[in-house]
């Protein structure tokens, strides 16, 4: 299933709930792009919601390495929650797992933001 | 499939350099791999790994280049199954690939595919295809029979 993304707003914190593949191709450009939007729309603290997403390759994983780095470089914070065991296994053996926030669920991710 | 020996069954695919393929690439590997007997959690990795194997080719060995083509051979033997994946682009070194998982490497946007096929498969080998481009193969023990 291509990946689909929608945005919405938690107290000041932006939960962007995914669904689907994050792979090479449209996934991956998907999430990039809402990513950047995200951040253009005025959001620091965002979520990203995976609950839904069951598959993502290297490439998906580096453009969550690339979300990560883009909402640091302007100033943000971004929480990873709600994993899937296959994604949180690659992360877990990418050691992506020591990079990224994972929380367990998304009202301890939003509530942990400083 | 043919059977390329008495005890080995043989599916050569030809596959364009475009983005498709590596789909079309998974879901071959994955109908294989269920019918030799893999559980669910398996295929998955196969999958994977096999698609990791193909976008490599697509992005750096062929570079993109829709006039060339990526070949997959999947083979069953009886106790295990291969995937060879070549490309005809230069081949590459394993040697000159960084580790994903060093500290100075997390961060990067790539570089992980070799070491995910690496970390599914039983075996990963890199040799040179006979025209110069990239032969990579991929190796799985069969699950026991029950």
């Amino acid at each position: 299933m291509a990946l689909r993304g929608t945005c919405r707003e938690v107290n000041d914190v932006a939960v962007i709930d995914f669904s689907g593949k994050i792979t090479l191709g449209e996934g991956s450009a998907k999430l990039r792009k809402m990513i950047h939007e995200t951040i253009e729309s005025g959001h620091t603290k965002i979520v990203l919601n995976l609950e839904d997403v069951d598959y993502i390759d290297s490439s998906g994983i580096g453009e969550l390495v690339g979300a990560y780095t883009t909402v640091r470089n302007a100033s943000g914070e971004l929480k990873l929650t709600n994993l899937t065991k296959r994604v949180r296994d690659i992360l877990q053996i990418t050691r992506l797992f020591t990079v990224f926030d994972v929380r367990p669920n998304e009202e301890d991710a939003v509530r942990s933001f400083r | 499939m043919t059977h390329a020996s008495k005890n080995t069954k043989r599916l050569e695919v030809t596959l364009e350099t475009q983005l498709e393929s590596v789909d079309l690439a998974e879901s071959i590997v994955k109908r294989v791999s269920e019918e030799a007997g893999f559980g669910e959690d398996e295929i998955h990795r196969l999958g994977m790994a096999v698609r990791e194997g193909i976008v490599n080719a697509y992005n750096y060995g062929n570079c993109q280049d829709r006039s060339k083509k990526i070949t997959m051979i999947v083979e069953l033997e009886p106790e295990r199954m291969l995937v060879h994946i070549v490309d005809q682009g230069c081949g590459f070194n394993l040697d000159d690939v960084p580790d994903p998982l060093a500290e100075e490497n997390l961060l990067r946007t790539s570089g992980r595919g070799i070491f995910l096929m690496r970390a599914f498969m039983d075996e990963f080998i890199v040799q040179r295809a006979p025209h110069g481009g990239a032969h990579v193969v991929l190796a799985k023990n069969l699950p026991p029979v029950k």
